[in-house]
């Protein structure tokens, strides 16, 4: 039988800068200074931290070594990696589709949002912000999402990205992915860094600037050790660390499956969770905040991070870099959004390879034919939340693929590692070729703790799925107005919120129907599962 | 900045950059493993 799906990493450091451009997304820059605000300022990191030990690591040794225990049969997707370690029980071919699923349904929109930060670069060096005011810079932001131009410029990038993404993919994994790593993270730290010295050496007084950098580090930083108890603020932190880590997505194993059988995970794993949590601590709570408490004030910022860090690092940040001046301003929008360019291309080529893997592998296609049809997956699954931003859509996306699917993937992968797997076996696939001494208390909370947690986190979670599917808010809405106009919109945006979640549906269905034709396919040419 | 403040920023700040350095020296500087040179070395355990 002849091999389809024959990648493999160039290098170590490779890998490890691939695997952490994975996690460091733009979420790392705009929503956990905002979830740290919102959350008990520096007693945030508290839970944040505790969730990271517990929650966050043990994830992250279950998804490398399940990757490379599937690879070793040479599966590539999560369908056939998941079904490899309990081979007996057909159904978890079916659990593994969410590790297709998810990457396909948030490439969809990510890309999108990537695309935001081309088209931002192009108006930094273009330009195009020089002499705006505030109003104006954030009015082009919404003209941008809205299409109100015709939405040729937000069309054009957002094809751009889809294309991009796609050619990097077709170069394969050594040859595409890993060289934009290399390139792309140390570029990010570069930028990061750069632009967390300026934010934290703001000066009252000088450039506009009517507060200290230190200010926003102050209000970040300063602990409520009052809400260290809040549920609300655990969950939230429990949340950030999925979000953060990329865990419960697919895209882990996916790389981790092209690890070799004797070869570390446990220290690749380490290293690419904390160059994540560096990116995430370090360099994300010293720009967006300071920067915009630097010009703005504290009660301005608290009132825009009330609708997340979108808005303030696309709507805010350019005007304030204008305040530094025609070639400092352009520098440092290259430097933020080219920042926000590298962390989210990063993630997205990871988002494409589990798909690929999956194609390459049960249907023998070549890694170019594979690279396209998720471009065109994309394409296809995207067009709606460009299309449709402004009723939602995008967000829906963002919910049910990027939220209540990677809880709902991860328990299930954990009761899979630890309780069916078995622990036993489990700890030696960890610790197999391991250049780092694993320490035995996460056997403890690989098969105890971390369970329970992410069972709270699951149940927890349960009544505002109910609210989402019952459409409760805008239901709620609808009683309190009395405006035709308003009731048509709300009715309107009903209508495309259930038609979102009808295709994601239909998108899961459509995986799993092509994971039973693979596994026909396999039974018919006589080939096992493992 | 409150002391309060500033403890909490450097000792977060200052663990996570810590053990990062550590352990992307570790991947930096860890030999790496001789490939296998027999079957029974890619045998199972």
């Amino acid at each position: 039988m002849t091999k389809s799906n024959v990648e493999s990493w160039g290098s170590r450091v490779g890998l490890v800068l691939a695997m952490a451009g994975n996690a460091v997304g733009l979420g790392n820059f705009l929503r956990f200074p905002v979830q740290a605000i919102q959350n008990g300022g520096g007693a945030f990191i508290i839970p944040y931290l505790v969730c990271f030990l517990l929650m966050g690591i043990p994830l992250l040794f279950i998804e490398w070594s399940m990757g490379r225990f599937g690879g070793r049969f040479g599966h590539h997707s999560t369908p056939f990696i998941v079904n490899s370690m309990d081979p007996k029980r057909v159904f978890w071919k079916y659990i593994g589709v969410f590790g297709i699923f998810t990457n396909l349904a948030v490439a969809a929109y990510y890309c999108y949002l990537e695309s935001w930060t081309l088209s931002y670069i192009w108006h930094s060096v273009a330009g195009s912000f020089q002499g705006q005011t505030a109003d104006q810079i954030s009015d082009f932001f919404t003209g941008y999402i809205s299409l109100s131009d015709g939405g040729y410029e937000t069309v054009f990038f957002w094809i751009f990205c889809l294309l991009l993404n796609t050619w990097i993919l077709s170069k394969g994994l050594s040859g595409g992915v890993e060289k934009v790593a290399k390139i792309g993270m140390p570029l990010l730290i570069l930028f990061g860094i750069l632009l967390a010295i300026k934010g934290v050496t703001l000066t009252a007084g000088e450039e506009g600037a009517i507060n200290d950098g230190t200010v926003g580090l102050n209000y970040l930083w300063t602990p409520d050790y009052s809400t260290i108890w809040s549920a609300k603020v655990w969950l939230a932190a429990a949340g950030q660390i999925f979000f953060t880590l990329s865990v419960g997505m697919g895209s882990i194993q996916c790389y981790a499956s092209y690890v070799k059988r004797k070869d570390d995970i446990a220290l690749n794993a380490m290293s690419a969770g904390w160059m994540n949590e560096f990116v995430e601590v370090v360099l994300g709570s010293s720009i967006l905040i300071p920067i915009a408490i630097g010009y703005l004030g504290i009660d301005k910022v608290v009132e825009l991070t009330q609708s997340g860090g979108l808005g303030l690092g696309f709507k805010t940040l350019p005007y304030l870099f204008q305040q530094w001046g025609d070639v400092l301003a352009a520098l440092a929008g290259i430097a933020w959004f080219g920042l926000l360019f590298f962390a989210g291309i990063t993630s997205s080529l990871a988002m494409g390879t589990p798909c690929m893997g999956f194609l390459m592998d049960e249907f023998k296609w070549k890694r170019e034919q594979s690279a396209w049809a998720f471009g065109l997956a994309i394409f296809i699954l995207g067009l709606p939340t460009v299309l449709f931003f402004e009723q939602g859509v995008f967000d829906e996306y963002d919910y049910w693929a990027g939220t209540v699917s990677l809880v709902v993937f991860a328990l299930a992968e954990i009761i899979l590692f630890a309780w069916v797997f078995g622990m036993d076996k489990g700890w030696k696939e960890i610790n197999r070729g391991a250049d780092i001494k694993v320490p035995p208390v996460f056997k403890f909370i690989i098969q105890f703790v971390t369970p329970v947690i992410l069972g709270w986190v699951f149940f927890a979670s349960l009544p505002d799925i109910w609210k989402k599917i019952t459409n409760a808010d805008l239901k709620a809405k609808l009683l309190e107005t009395t405006d035709p106009a308003q009731i048509q919109a709300i009715n309107d945006q009903m209508a495309y919120l259930n038609g979102s979640r009808v295709l994601l549906v239909a998108l899961f269905i459509s995986i799993s129907y092509l994971v039973y034709v693979a596994y026909r396919k396999r039974v018919k040419e006589g080939r096992g599962i493992v | 900045m409150n002391s309060e403040a500033l403890i909490m920023m450097i000792a977060a700040e200052g663990i996570i950059t810590a053990v990062t350095i550590y352990f992307f020296y570790k991947v930096l500087t860890v030999p790496p493993k001789p490939e296998p040179d027999s079957y029974s070395e890619n045998d199972d355990d």
